[in-house]
């Protein structure tokens, strides 16, 4: 099987080190990678602004890149979903639907697809997981607190096969950051203020990382860790999976 | 076209293409409801339950409770020692605005939530129960379902005029949250269970 | 005055949020009740299949509701109610006004009724010399408050007992400084009472009418409908056309959804089934409109008209909790407020779906199964076609599809940034910058992946 490799806009940007942690991982885990050089973004801020129709040159670009994948992976829950929801390409229509069905937010491709079972992970800290909303109401990659179902965790299933680390129990299992988007800047005080409270959180357990399946998530509780002078510090899931 | 013809005609074009009902008789699972899990709810939302043997004991703890100097009203006249008030005679509802205790019948508990269901049959004037300072109401022990959707069964083709369900005692939570027992109706809510003397072994309790 | 603000959901917001010890504390009541209706959901082992027949049964009740108002409207007048129809609110409350001159009323008594919230009924009463005044204590603190309700189900989680204290001092002549909330309570009873005894006219809202037998069902925990229609010659019932349902029998799925969402409770203290007018009284029921058959007809949204008026999904919003429902500016606050405003006035409620993250929590505790994040989205997509989006956002929008558009264009704008955030910070570290506010920016990596891909990959693979 030949996996696409798609990489967030602001990962690509600004944490090319969670992009190369997923490389790494999906190629130790013994996946053929290739990752498509002239990819951008996947359009989610434009849509989400209210700017979906504007989105049609992004995803035709998108189409173009990953068609000829047996799978894409990306480490990003929220793009990820919006690609699965709303890919459209005139020009190709098959192509965007097939595209949907095949992309895979990184954790539910391991435990999906590459039925992961054991990971030769280190990571001797203690860590608290922050559930993005994208990727848990969205894409299912765990259960949700609101629901009356089984619990599960993809993310947290992966984490627990990291020798030494220590995974905290949060009070609010899966409240949203406030990243939201545009809504990080369109409604600042509110969007700081759910990431003060989600860092608080995580804080009151006494972690040293946070981590999730998205980069935006973390980034936007980064910066309020660092506005406050915290040690903590934020790192993606890829490389918790991929250390040691 | 008058405003009704407007909307009929607004909606008619709106809505969507028909789909059907589901089926919601695949909750009706089992048949008795437990009075141990009454109780329990209607404790947990400020109600109390008494197990009786007869109406005599209702009206030894109705007096115990209560004295003699307060009004009291029931319909029923097994409960005559308690209140010569006769219901039918009233002039005006308001008159009832003095009621100390009324005592009731009810048709039926449910188990799930600790309710009664009472119609204007069994209370006469449909304030009574609301107006009341304490409220008392009567079931046989039998008479006990599991869920609203048995409770519908039962009150299904009903047609009296008023008819409600009655979850202990009237409350409040506006004032940050608090559990304020006694709003507006009742401050209190007793459910008398008269044992059943006919009951087979394996029933409700 | 109880008219709600012009200023934006952000602005708003932001004063809100200012006190940072009543916003915690507001988060913290409102999340206490999500997670109450969580024990109590979790108790149920059928929840989920009961929402789904709840939502079910509400897109059947959308797609016969021609049906089923000519059903109800029939049945009820055989039961000797009087059926009156209204197109919008000017009409509701002109008929309610109507009504109590023919009963030559000038006091009435009302119990909660968010539709006449919406109708602004209470400030056209006033108006016309009618007074009305609200019986559910926690609407009747905000009435004396002279606010609108913050919340449809809790009126007045945002005020604190002291303030409430305070109100009953001023307008009910108890003593000051105090606030213990029983006492608070029997003061309210007391002065409620006496309401009740004396008014002849009683409104209350409607939680569900059946449109098989031409009843209606009224849900309180105060019992004050209860006390006020039954002491009154004339009882008013207003209700959006939406609220009905097909048969009697599906009153047992609603009233086992209804209470376990809203607040955790199996069950409200009353559920009261109003069928025939008292003997010497009336019963008039109005058929509310305004705006519904115009959400009927958007496929997109429609479904947000299956709402039975729970406010499980305020109670969950983590931008409701910390915003206040006076933020919305609007008679239903929160997500499902978000998506029925706009269809009123988008002008005015422009900013209301854009107040979330589409997290989807609000999804998930619907009773009815509304997916109202995905309208949230939707409402945005139609808003900005139809112009309602500032000029500078539009613009912005513009240069981004362009950037993210061309591979070339992409990276040398990110290498830009890169750039700048690392040797020109005090660019993007001010004022200007909305991130910056109470933010970090994020560290300025060397290179971007795709850079360090081309230098450390690339040739492997040629």
């Amino acid at each position: 099987m030949k996996v696409g490799l798609f990489i967030p806009c602001y990962v690509d940007q600004f944490y090319p080190g969670a992009a190369i942690a997923t490389l790494c991982l999906l190629e130790k885990l013994g996946v053929e990678v290739v990752y498509p050089p002239k990819q951008t973004c996947c359009g989610q801020p434009m849509a989400n602004s209210g700017f979906e129709h504007l989105t049609g040159d992004c995803n035709e670009l998108f189409v173009k890149n990953f068609a000829e994948f047996d799978y894409i992976v990306a480490p990003s829950g929220s793009c990820v979903l919006h690609i699965r929801d709303h890919l459209h390409d005139d020009k190709h229509p098959e192509a965007a639907k097939n595209i949907s069905h095949r992309i895979y937010e990184l954790t539910s491709f391991l435990i999906d697809v590459l039925k992961v079972e054991n990971l030769p992970a280190r990571f001797p800290h203690r860590v608290g997981l922050h559930q993005s909303c994208h990727g848990q109401r969205g894409l299912h990659i765990s259960s949700m607190t609101e629901l009356v179902a089984p619990e599960f965790s993809k993310p947290g299933s992966l984490l627990k096969m990291v020798a030494d680390i220590d995974l905290v129990d949060l009070n609010r299992k899966d409240e949203c950051c406030g990243f939201g988007g545009t809504f990080c800047v369109t409604e600042e005080a509110v969007s700081v203020k759910m990431g003060k409270d989600r860092v608080a959180d995580h804080l009151k357990h006494d972690v040293s990382y946070i981590t999730g399946v998205d980069m935006s998530c973390l980034m936007h509780m980064e910066g309020i860790l660092k506005r406050q002078g915290s040690n903590v510090k934020v790192i993606h899931i890829a490389e918790i999976l991929n250390a040691g | 076209m008058s405003s009704r013809e407007n909307i009929l005609a607004a909606v008619k074009v709106n809505q969507p293409e028909r789909v059907p009902l589901p089926d919601i008789s695949i909750f009706e699972t089992g048949t008795k409801g437990s009075l141990q899990k009454f109780a329990a709810v209607l404790a947990g939302v400020g109600g109390k339950t008494d197990y009786v043997s007869d109406y005599e004991e209702i009206v030894r703890i109705i007096k115990a409770q209560y004295g003699c100097d307060v009004r009291i009203v029931s319909p029923l006249r097994e409960l005559q020692e308690l209140s010569h008030e006769n219901l039918e005679d009233l002039a005006l509802i308001h008159d009832l605005r003095d009621v100390e205790v009324a005592i009731l019948n009810a048709h039926f508990a449910v188990a799930e939530n600790g309710a009664v269901w009472i119609t204007e049959n069994e209370m006469r004037h449909r304030v009574l129960p609301f107006v009341t300072q304490h409220l008392a109401v009567i079931i046989k022990e039998g008479d006990i379902v599991p869920t609203m959707h048995h409770a519908y069964n039962l009150i299904n083709t009903n047609t009296c005029g008023f008819g409600t369900f009655i979850a202990g005692p009237s409350k409040t939570a506006d004032i940050e949250q608090s559990l304020v027992i006694g709003a507006h109706g009742p401050r209190s809510m007793t459910v008398f269970v008269i044992k059943d003397t006919n009951h087979d072994e394996g029933s409700s309790l | 005055m109880t008219e709600h603000s012009t200023k934006e959901h952000s602005e708003l917001a932001e004063d809100f949020i200012k006190d940072e010890d009543r916003v915690d504390w507001h988060d913290e009541t409102l999340w206490f009740i999500r997670q109450k209706r969580d024990k109590a959901a979790h108790q149920l082992p059928e929840w989920e299949a009961l929402r789904e027949a709840a939502s079910q049964i509400k897109n059947n009740v959308l797609s016969n509701l021609h049906d089923y108002l000519l059903q109800f409207e029939r049945n009820a007048v055989a039961n000797g109610i009087e059926v009156h129809w209204a197109a919008d609110a000017a009409e509701h409350n002109q008929i309610v006004q109507r009504l109590l001159n023919e009963a030559n009323v000038v006091r009435m008594v009302k119990s909660k009724s968010m539709l006449t919230e919406e109708c602004g009924l209470n400030e056209y009463l006033a108006k016309q010399g009618i007074e009305v005044i609200d019986s559910d204590l926690g609407e009747r603190i905000v009435q004396l408050a002279e606010e609108p309700p913050s919340h449809i189900v809790l009126p007045c989680i945002h005020k604190k007992k002291e303030e409430i204290g305070e109100i009953f001092h001023q307008h009910l002549g108890i003593e000051a400084g105090i606030s213990d909330p029983q006492f608070l309570t029997e003061t309210a009873r007391q002065h409620l009472r006496e309401i009740f005894l004396t008014r002849r006219a009683a409104l209350t809202g409607v939680n569900f009418a059946v449109a098989e037998t031409g009843e209606f069902v009224v849900c309180t925990n105060e019992g004050n409908a209860d006390m006020g229609a039954h002491l009154a010659d004339i009882h008013i019932a207003s209700m959006g056309i939406e609220k009905l349902i097909p048969k009697k029998k599906h009153l047992g799925v609603f009233l086992r959804l209804l209470t376990r969402s809203a607040t955790g409770q199996p069950i409200t203290t009353y559920s009261s089934h109003f069928r025939t007018p008292r003997d010497g009284t009336k019963i008039h029921v109005i058929l509310v409109d305004n705006g519904r058959t115009v959400q009927l007809g958007r496929k997109d949204f429609r479904n947000s008209l299956k709402c039975i008026r729970c406010a499980a999904c305020m109670n969950t919003c983590p931008v409701y909790r910390r915003s206040g429902g006076h933020s919305y500016h609007t008679a239903v606050a929160g997500p499902i407020g978000s998506i029925l405003a706009p269809n009123l006035d988008m002008e005015k409620y422009a900013d209301l779906p854009f107040a979330s993250t589409l997290c989807g929590s609000c999804s998930n505790v619907c009773p009815v199964k509304i997916d109202i994040h995905e309208q949230l989205y939707k409402w945005r997509q139609v808003l900005v076609k139809n112009g309602y989006t500032p000029k500078a956002k539009k613009a912005g929008m513009q240069v981004m599809t362009w950037t993210l558009s061309s591979p070339s264009l992409y990276q040398a704008a990110g290498k830009v940034g890169r750039w700048v955030i690392k040797y020109a910070p005090f660019a993007v570290n001010n004022k200007l910058n909305p991130w910056h506010k109470q933010r970090d920016m994020p560290e300025s990596p060397e290179w971007s992946f795709n850079v360090w891909y081309k230098q450390n990959r690339k040739n492997d693979e040629q």
